[in-house]
C-alpha cells in the first residue's frame, strides 16, 4: 500500500505553478473556484485510493 | 372523479368488544393501517396468529406518495400474496436521465441482473398498494383468518404494562378500551404511540421544501426518471420527472426554505411551476399535490417490553431514493416469524432483540443515503454547491464523475452482516450470499427460487447429503434440495456456490441466510439453528 506523498514529488514544480496560476487568470471568483473544484475531482480520480485521498484531505486541513 | 383515496375501505362499524363490560384482552393489536401496519398483519394471518388492526381513518393513502417499489419489497409482498398484483399494475422502468441547467449530461441504466421474478423496480401509487393489501386482508377473512381492520379507530391512550398494553380507543359512538399482550406500532412519522411513550425521535431536518404534484395528462415522455439540477424552469433548484400507471406523472420542484406555503400550495402557482416546466399549452389534471420538508430521524431502539415500532414510526427518512415504505416492509418481514416464535413458545423473548439490532441497522444505511442524496441535491453551503457542479460539469463529458452524481441512491436489500443471529461464514461462496444476506431469486424448476423457500426455516441443499427434517428445540427445518446439474441458467452456481461444488443453507423465514458451508455437519448445523432463534 503506498502512502501519501509530502515530499518534493514535481519535477519542474515552478513550472505547474504557473500553469495553475495561468488556468486561474481572468478568471471571476466564482469561475476561479469551479475550477479548483473541477480540479480536485479530476486528481481525486487519478489517485482513485480512499486511504491516500483521505490522508490527502487530512493533511490540507492541518496546514490552513 | 371517483378516486381509490375517497373511498372508504374499512369504514367504523361497532366491535362486539365496545359491548364488553371488562376490556377484552387480544394476542397482538397493530395501531396503524398504513401499508406497513397492513403487510405486518397479513404476514400474521397467513401464519393463523390471530391480528386486529386499528386505525382513525377508513380509507388508504390521500395521493400517491411513496411511488417507487424495489425488488426486494416486491418479493416479500409476493410471500404476502400481493406481488402479481402490484407487478401487473406497476410501471417497469430501468432508465433514468440527468439533466444540468439547459443540457441532458448523461443517461444510466438500472439494469438488473437477470433470472430473477421481479424487476429491479416499479412505479405505482402507493393507494393501489394500500388497496392490494386491504384486498388480500379480504381474501384471508375469506379463508376464515382471524384478521380484522377497524376503521374510525383512534387510540387516544396507552397504558403499558410488564406482560400487556391496555388501550384506550376514541370512536364516533364513544371511548372503549381493550387490551393486548403484544403492541405493533404502525402509525407512522408522527407516532401517537411513540409520543403517548415518551420516547425520542432524533435526527435531523433539512432546510427545504419540495413540492409535489401528481398530474394527469396525456404525454409522450417516455417511462424514466428524469432528475434536473439547476433547470431553466426552476432556476436554482432540482426538479423530478416520473411516470405512474394510468398517465398519473409525479412532479417534484424543489421551492427552497423561505416560502409561504400557503401561497405555494395554491393551484395558480403551482399551475406556473408546471407550465413554466410543460410548456404553456399542456392540458392536464392535478390529481394530489402537497408541499414537505425532508427529515431523517430513527428512534434510539425499536421496541421496549410488549410495544414494537415499525415503519415510519420508527424511523423516517427523505423520499430521495424511495426507501420509506420500501424499508418498513422489510421492518415486518424482519419481525413477524421472531413474534410468531416468542408466541409459541419456541424462542426467548430477547429474540426480539435482534429486530432492533438488525432494523436499526437497515434505518441507519437508509439514513446515511438519503441524508448524501439531500445533501447533493440542496446543497448547504456556497462550496458544496461549487463542488456539486464541479460533478455534474464534469460528468457530461467523464466517466468518472457519474457515480458522485446523486440524485438518490434507490432502495437496495438490506444485509445484516455482523447481526447476533448470524453464524461465521463457512463457505468460500459468491459474497452475494453470505450470512445476513437476503436470498438472492434465481430460476428454478418451471418458477423461481424464493417462491419456493416460502416464510419457514429451509436448509438448501446444492448437491450435498442432509436429513430432510431437522428439529432443533422446537424449530423444524425442512430441506430443499437442488442439484446444480438442473440450473439450466447457472445462476443458482453464480449465486450460490461460486467456486465451491456443493453447499449447504441455513436459511431464515424471512429469507435472509443464517449460516452456510459445504456439507452438512449436524452439529454445527444445530449450533446455527439455535443461534438463529436467539438461543446462543
Ligand atoms: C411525497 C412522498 C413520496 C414518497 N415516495 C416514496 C417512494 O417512492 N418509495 C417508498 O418506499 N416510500 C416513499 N415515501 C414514504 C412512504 O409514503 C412512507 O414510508 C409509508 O407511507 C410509511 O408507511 P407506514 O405504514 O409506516 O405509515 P403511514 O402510511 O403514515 O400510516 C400510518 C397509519 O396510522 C394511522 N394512525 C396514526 N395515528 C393513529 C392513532 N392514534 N390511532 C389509529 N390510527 C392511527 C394513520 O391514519 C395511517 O393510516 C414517500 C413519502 C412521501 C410523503
Amino acid at each position: 500500500m503506498s502512502d501519501l506523498i509530502l515530499t518534493t514529488n514535481i519535477d519542474h514544480a515552478d513550472d505547474f505553478y504557473a500553469a495553475l496560476l495561468g488556468a486561474h487568470e481572468g478568471l471571476s471568483k466564482a469561475d476561479s473556484d469551479a475550477l479548483n473544484a473541477r480540479l480536485v475531482l479530476i486528481l481525486a480520480n487519478h489517485i482513485g485510493d480512499n486511504d491516500i485521498l483521505s490522508k490527502a484531505i487530512d493533511a490540507a486541513k492541518s496546514s490552513g | 372523479m371517483n378516486k381509490i383515496f375517497e373511498t372508504p375501505l374499512y369504514a367504523y362499524s361497532r366491535s362486539p368488544d365496545q359491548e364488553s363490560e371488562v376490556a377484552v384482552r387480544h394476542k397482538i393489536v397493530i395501531v396503524g393501517a398504513g401499508p406497513i401496519g397492513l403487510a405486518a398483519a397479513i404476514d400474521l394471518a397467513q401464519n393463523d396468529i390471530p391480528v386486529v388492526v386499528l386505525d382513525d381513518n377508513d380509507k388508504v393513502s390521500s395521493g400517491s406518495r411513496a411511488i417507487c417499489f424495489a425488488k426486494r419489497p416486491l418479493e416479500i409482498l409476493d410471500r404476502l400474496g400481493c406481488g402479481d398484483a402490484m407487478v401487473d399494475k406497476g410501471v417497469e422502468w430501468d432508465l433514468g436521465k440527468v439533466f444540468f441547467k439547459e443540457r441532458e449530461i448523461y443517461q444510466f441504466n438500472f439494469l438488473a441482473e437477470t433470472g430473477s421474478k421481479r424487476p429491479a423496480f416499479i412505479n405505482l401509487q402507493q393507494y393501489y398498494f394500500e388497496e392490494y393489501l386491504v384486498a388480500r386482508v379480504r381474501e384471508l377473512q375469506a379463508e376464515g383468518k382471524a384478521i380484522e381492520i377497524r376503521g374510525g379507530n383512534k387510540v387516544s391512550a396507552i397504558g403499558v404494562h410488564d406482560d400487556h398494553v391496555v388501550l384506550e380507543i376514541d370512536t364516533s359512538e364513544g371511548p372503549y378500551n381493550i387490551e393486548t399482550d403484544w403492541l405493533i406500532a404502525c402509525d407512522g412519522a408522527n407516532s401517537t404511540t411513540r409520543q403517548m411513550m415518551g420516547m425520542d425521535f432524533g435526527g435531523r431536518v433539512f432546510e427545504d421544501h419540495f413540492l409535489v404534484a401528481d398530474v394527469i395528462m396525456e404525454a409522450d415522455f417516455p417511462t424514466e426518471r428524469w432528475f434536473w439540477f439547476d433547470p431553466p424552469f426552476n432556476r436554482g433548484q432540482s426538479a423530478l420527472l416520473h411516470k405512474q400507471p394510468d398517465n398519473v406523472w409525479r412532479i417534484d420542484f424543489q421551492l427552497g426554505w423561505d416560502i409561504d406555503r400557503e401561497e405555494e400550495l395554491k393551484p395558480e402557482n403551482i399551475d406556473k411551476h408546471l407550465r413554466a416546466m410543460l410548456g404553456a399549452e399542456v392540458e392536464y389534471e392535478l390529481e394530489w399535490s402537497s408541499i414537505y420538508t425532508f427529515q431523517c430521524r430513527r428512534m434510539e431502539q425499536f421496541h421496549k417490553g410488549r410495544v414494537i415500532f415499525a415503519g415510519d414510526a420508527a424511523h423516517q427518512v427523505s423520499p430521495f431514493g424511495a426507501r420509506g415504505a420500501n424499508s418498513g416492509i422489510q421492518d415486518t418481514d424482519n419481525l413477524i416469524w421472531k413474534l410468531k416464535l416468542v408466541l409459541e413458545g419456541s424462542a426467548p423473548e430477547s429474540l426480539l432483540d435482534s429486530y432492533d439490532y438488525e432494523r436499526i441497522h437497515g434505518a441507519d444505511e437508509n439514513i446515511v443515503n438519503s441524508t448524501r442524496s439531500t445533501d447533493f441535491i440542496t446543497p448547504n453551503s456556497e462550496m458544496s454547491r461549487v463542488l456539486r457542479d464541479a460533478v455534474l460539469d464534469l460528468a457530461e463529458e467523464h466517466d468518472f464523475a457519474r457515480p458522485l452524481v446523486n440524485s438518490g441512491r434507490l432502495s437496495v436489500p438490506c444485509t445484516y452482516d455482523d447481526s447476533p443471529l448470524n453464524t461465521a461464514d463457512g463457505l468460500d461462496g459468491p459474497e452475494i450470499s453470505r450470512p445476513g444476506s437476503t436470498c438472492p431469486d434465481a430460476p428454478f424448476g418451471d418458477g423461481f427460487l424464493l417462491n419456493e423457500l416460502g416464510d419457514k426455516f429451509v436448509l438448501l441443499t446444492i448437491d450435498a447429503d442432509a436429513p430432510e427434517l431437522v428439529e432443533e428445540d422446537g424449530i423444524a427445518v425442512t430441506r430443499l434440495e437442488i442439484s446444480a446439474k438442473d440450473d439450466t441458467s447457472g445462476a443458482i452456481r453464480r449465486r450460490y456456490l461460486g467456486n465451491e461444488p456443493t453447499a449447504v443453507y441455513l436459511i431464515r423465514p424471512d429469507q435472509h441466510v443464517a449460516a452456510r458451508r459445504p456439507n452438512y455437519n449436524e452439529n454445527l448445523m444445530r449450533a446455527a439453528i439455535r443461534r438463529a432463534t436467539g438461543k446462543e
